[in-house]
C-alpha cells in the first residue's frame, strides 16, 4: 500500500510539474497575473508531494518490504537501518528519485528566497526548474519507476553493494546532488533572462549567490567521495579519472568558471552572453553526467542497447534540454550587450582566460571519457583512457590557470600594466621559484613534476599573501577594523584561493613522496617504512551485522616510542559473497600511516600493505578551505543588507 | 640493513626496559624490489579486463593478480616496460592501456586538448582586440547608468 502511495504522489508530482512548467512562462510571456503566481504554490506543492513519494521508498526500505523490486535489489534484512535508508540512492531508479527531490528542494528554495525579484523573472524561473522535473518525472515514471512491485516477493534482498556500506554513502551522494543539480537554478536564470530579455547586473547579482552555494556543495561533495575512496578502495588514491567522477568533476570545473564569470558581469557588465553560455553548459553537463553514470553505458555501449526505451528517453531528453537552451541562447545572444570597455591586459582578460583555460579542461575531461564509447560505437575497436591519459592532458591545462589565478586578483580593473604587475609579483616569483627548486633537494627528490607543482602552490601562497598585505596596510585605522570593513566575500575569494594551493600542495607532496611496502606477516614481524616500525600485533576474527572479518592490528612505533595502532579488515560480505579492505589509516598533518591486510599466508602470517602518505590529508582540507571560501562569500554583507532594507520596508509599510 | 635494524629495535627494547621477544623481520613479498618497481610502474598504466574500471596495481581480482604475476615472470626475463606492453597488445587489444597510444584514430584525443586550447586562446586574444576597436564609451555610459540607478534602488 505504502509504495501505491509513493507512486501515486509522483504521479501527482508529474501533474503539478507540468503545470509549473507551462502556466507561469506562458503567463510571464503574456502578462497574466494569475497565471504567474501559480509558480510559488505549484513549486511548493512539487516539493511536498516529491517529499511523499521519497519518504515512502524510504519506508519501503526501513519496513524491508521485499515486494518491491527495488528494496529488494538493493538492501537485505541484515544491512544496518543507516544503510537501509542510504539504499534509497544505492541504486538507477532511487538516486533518480533523490535528484528529483533535491531539485524539487532547489526549487522551493527559490520560491521561498525572491521575494525581491520582479513577479514575471520568477514566474519563469520556477517554470524552466518544472520544466526540468518534468523530464525527470516522466523518465522515472515511464522506464524507471522505484515503486515498481516484484510478485512474488523476495524471501529477503540481494543487498546493497558492499562498496556503499560506508557512512560516506550516507553524506556523499545527497551533497553532489545538492551541488550538481544546484546549478539547475543558475540554468533556470539564464533560461528565465534569455526569456525575458533582462540580462543585467541586477540578474547576474540574483543568481550569483545560488551558484556559489551549488558550488559549495559540490565541492563538498566531490571532497567526500574522494576521501570516501582514500578509506575504502584500500590502497590510498584519492582520485582515479573514473567516468563517474568525472562526470561530477566537468560541472565543478565550468561551475568554477561560472562563478568567475558572474562576478565579472555583476561588478563590471561584462561577459554576459560568456556568462549566460557558461551556465547552460553547467547545468548540462550536469544532466549529461547523471544521465552517463545513470544509463549504463559507460560500463558498455551494449548495456545501453539491452533497454533501449531508457536510453533514447535520456538522449531525447538531452537534446530538448541542451539544444533547446542553446538554440534559444544563439536566437537572444545577439541582443545581449557588450558591457563595460576594458584592456587587453586588465582583471576582465585574466578572468576570461582563466575562464577559457576551465572550460577547455572541462571539454578535455568530457573528450576523454566519451572518447572510448564513440570509437566503440563506430566500431573502432575499443580503448582504455584512464589516469595516465588524464594526467598527461590536465596538468599542462592546469599549471596556467593556477599561474594566472596568482595575477588576476592583483590585476585591476579595466586597465591594469604589466610592467607594474609584474615588480609587484617580483618578490611572489622569485620566492616560489626558490622554494620549487630548494625544498624537493632538501626532500630528496627533485623531478619537473614536484618542481612545477611546489612552485605554482608557493606562488597563490604568495601572490595571494601580498593581496592581503597590500589590502590591509597603509590606513591609519586599526587592523581589526581593517579586516572588519574589507568585505566577507573578497575574504572568501581568498580563502578558496589558499584552498587551491594547499591541495596543490598535498597533491604534489604525496605523488611525489608516497612510498610502500608489501610484506609477508607474521604475529610479531617487524616492517619498516618511512622511519617508523610496524609490528603485527596478529589478526582476529570478529563478526560484523552482515559480514564476517579478519582484523588485524599493526602497532606503530618510532625509535621504540609506541605512536599509534593500524587497524585493517577483510571483510567478507554473507549476502553478496563480496570481500572488502577496510584499511587502517592514521591521519596526521604531516603523514597519513596506512596500512591494508591483504591475503592470509601460510603459518598464520598475512600479506600486508603499508603505504606512508606524507601531506595526503593537505588536498581535502585545501577543498574544505574552498568550501569555506564559498560561504564567506554567501554571508557577504550585500546579501544581508538586502534583507535588512527588505525588513524594513516590509516594517515601514506595516506602520503606514 | 637487517642487522641494523634489529640491533636498533634490541637497542629500543633495553631503553624501555621491555623484556619483548626479538621480533623477526617482515619479509617483502616479492623478493626483487627492482623487478616489484618495474611491475607497479606498468600495472598502473593497465587495465584489469574484468573489472569495472580499475587499473591493475588497484585491482585484487584474480584476473589481475594471475596477469601481474606474468608480468612478473617476463620482467623477471628482463623484457623492457615496451616489450611487455606490446606483448599485451597483441593478446588483449589496446583496451588493456590506460593510456591509448597515439594512431590514426586517436589522434583528436590527444590532440584535441591542446587544440582547443591553442583555438581558445587565439579566440580570446582576437576577441580581446576586437571589442578594444568595437566597444564605445557611450554604451558603457548608459549600461552603467542603468546599473548604478537598479543597484541604488535595490541598496536604498
Amino acid at each position: 500500500m505504502i509504495p501505491e502511495i509513493g507512486h501515486f504522489a509522483l504521479i501527482l508530482a508529474l501533474l503539478v510539474s507540468l503545470v509549473l512548467g507551462t502556466l507561469p512562462i506562458i503567463g510571464a510571456a503574456s502578462g497574466n497575473a494569475v497565471w504567474m503566481g501559480l509558480a510559488r504554490p505549484a513549486a511548493r506543492a512539487q516539493f511536498l508531494l516529491i517529499a511523499v513519494a521519497f519518504v515512502c521508498l524510504a519506508y519501503a526500505f526501513a519496513a524491508m518490504d521485499y515486494s518491491v523490486m527495488y528494496v529488494a535489489a538493493n538492501s537485505n534484512s541484515k544491512l544496518p537501518i543507516q544503510f537501509r535508508i542510504a539504499a534509497v540512492w544505492g541504486g538507477h531508479e532511487g538516486s533518480l528519485l533523490l535528484w528529483a527531490m533535491i531539485l524539487s528542494i532547489w526549487t522551493v528554495a527559490v520560491s521561498l528566497f525572491s521575494k525581491h525579484l520582479p513577479d514575471d523573472m520568477r514566474a519563469r524561473i520556477l517554470g524552466v526548474m518544472g520544466l526540468v522535473s518534468v523530464g525527470f518525472l516522466l523518465f522515472m515514471l515511464m522506464v524507471s519507476n522505484p515503486f515498481e512491485r516484484l510478485i512474488p516477493a523476495a524471501l529477503d534482498g540481494r543487498d546493497l553493494n558492499p562498496l556503499l556500506q560506508d557512512p560516506g554513502m550516507i553524506f556523499h551522494p545527497p551533497m553532489l546532488y545538492m551541488g550538481y543539480v544546484g546549478f539547475s537554478v543558475a540554468f533556470a536564470f539564464s533560461i528565465a533572462a534569455l526569456l525575458g530579455g533582462q540580462l543585467d547586473a541586477a540578474w547576474a547579482r540574483w543568481s550569483r549567490p545560488w551558484t556559489t552555494l551549488a558550488w559549495v556543495f559540490l565541492t563538498l561533495g566531490i571532497m567526500a567521495g574522494s576521501n570516501w575512496a582514500y578509506y575504502e578502495l584500500g590502497w590510498g588514491g584519492w582520485w582515479f579519472w573514473d567516468a563517474v567522477e568525472n562526470a561530477s568533476f566537468m560541472p565543478w570545473l565550468v561551475g568554477t568558471a561560472l562563478i568567475h564569470s558572474l562576478a565579472v558581469t555583476e561588478k563590471r557588465g561584462s561577459f554576459k552572453a560568456w556568462t549566460v553560455l557558461l551556465a547552460i553548459c553547467a547545468f548540462s553537463l550536469s544532466l549529461l553526467g547523471t544521465f552517463l553514470v545513470r544509463s549504463g553505458v559507460l560500463t558498455s555501449v551494449h548495456a545501453f542497447a539491452t533497454d533501449p526505451r531508457r536510453g533514447l528517453f535520456i538522449l531525447a531528453f538531452l537534446v530538448v534540454v541542451i539544444g533547446g537552451s542553446l538554440a534559444l541562447f544563439a536566437w537572444r545572444a545577439p541582443t545581449i550587450g557588450r558591457g563595460g570597455k576594458f584592456s587587453v591586459i586588465s582583471r576582465e582578460s585574466f578572468l576570461l582566460a582563466n575562464n577559457v583555460l576551465l572550460a577547455v579542461a572541462a571539454i578535455s575531461v568530457l573528450l576523454g571519457t566519451l572518447y572510448p564509447l564513440f570509437l566503440d560505437a563506430l566500431g573502432f575497436g575499443k580503448i582504455s583512457v584512464g589516469p595516465p591519459y588524464f594526467d598527461s592532458v590536465f596538468a599542462p591545462l592546469m599549471a596556467p590557470a593556477l599561474f594566472l589565478m596568482g595575477i588576476g586578483p592583483i590585476a585591476r580593473w579595466k586597465n591594469a600594466s604589466l610592467p607594474e604587475l609584474a615588480k609587484r609579483l617580483r618578490w611572489a616569483f622569485g620566492v616560489s621559484i626558490a622554494t620549487a627548486i630548494i625544498l624537493p633537494l632538501l626532500l630528496g627528490n627533485l623531478t619537473p613534476m614536484i618542481g612545477l607543482g611546489l612552485f605554482l602552490a608557493v606562488w597563490v601562497f604568495a601572490t595571494t599573501a601580498n593581496l592581503v598585505y597590500q589590502r590591509l596596510r597603509g590606513s591609519d585605522q586599526a587592523l581589526i577594523t581593517r579586516i572588519k570593513s574589507t568585505p566577507r566575500s573578497w575574504w572568501g575569494m581568498v580563502a578558496a584561493h589558499l584552498g587551491i594551493a594547499v591541495f596543490t600542495v598535498g597533491v604534489t607532496i604525496v605523488k611525489g613522496y608516497e612510498s610502500e611496502i608489501a610484506v609477508r606477516m607474521a604475529p610479531g614481524d617487524v616492517a619498516h617504512l618511512a622511519g617508523f616500525d610496524f609490528t603485527f600485533v596478529g589478526v582476529d576474527e570478529i563478526q560484523g551485522p552482515n559480514y564476517s572479518a579478519s582484523r588485524g592490528q599493526l602497532r606503530v612505533t618510532k625509535n621504540g616510542v609506541e605512536r599509534t595502532v593500524l587497524t585493517s579488515e577483510k571483510r567478507l560480505y554473507t549476502v553478496t559473497n563480496m570481500p572488502m579492505t577496510e584499511a587502517g589509516i592514521s591521519p596526521a598533518v604531516i603523514h597519513d600511516l596506512y596500512a591494508s591486510l591483504g591475503e592470509p599466508l601460510t603459518d598464520g602470517a598475512w600479506s600486508v600493505r603499508i603505504y606512508h602518505k606524507p601531506m595526503v590529508e593537505w588536498i581535502w582540507f585545501g577543498c574544505l578551505m574552498m568550501g569555506f571560501g564559498g560561504i564567506l562569500a554567501l554571508s557577504d554583507r550585500r546579501y544581508r543588507i538586502k534583507k535588512r532594507s527588505k525588513d524594513e520596508a516590509l516594517a515601514n509599510e506595516a506602520v503606514a | 640493513m637487517k642487522v641494523y635494524s634489529i640491533l636498533r629495535l634490541a637497542l629500543a627494547c633495553l631503553l624501555l626496559h621491555t623484556t619483548i621477544v626479538l621480533a623477526e623481520e617482515a619479509q617483502p613479498l616479492e623478493a626483487n624490489q627492482a623487478i616489484e618497481v618495474q611491475v607497479q610502474r606498468l600495472s598502473e598504466e593497465l587495465r584489469c579486463l574484468v573489472c569495472q574500471n580499475q587499473t591493475l596495481a588497484d585491482s585484487h581480482a584474480d584476473l589481475a593478480l594471475d596477469l601481474k604475476r606474468e608480468i612478473r615472470e617476463m620482467a623477471t626475463k628482463g623484457m623492457s616496460d615496451k616489450e611487455i606492453v606490446d606483448y599485451l597488445v597483441e593478446r588483449y587489444g589496446d583496451f588493456v592501456r590506460y593510456r591509448p597510444p597515439l594512431k590514426s584514430s586517436t589522434v583528436l584525443l590527444w590532440v584535441g586538448p591542446f587544440g582547443l586550447l591553442l583555438a581558445g586562446g587565439v579566440g580570446l586574444f582576437l576577441q580581446l582586440r576586437r571589442r578594444q576597436t568595437m566597444t564605445t564609451d557611450a554604451p558603457l555610459s548608459a549600461e552603467e547608468a542603468r546599473k548604478v540607478s537598479e543597484l541604488l534602488d535595490k541598496e536604498s
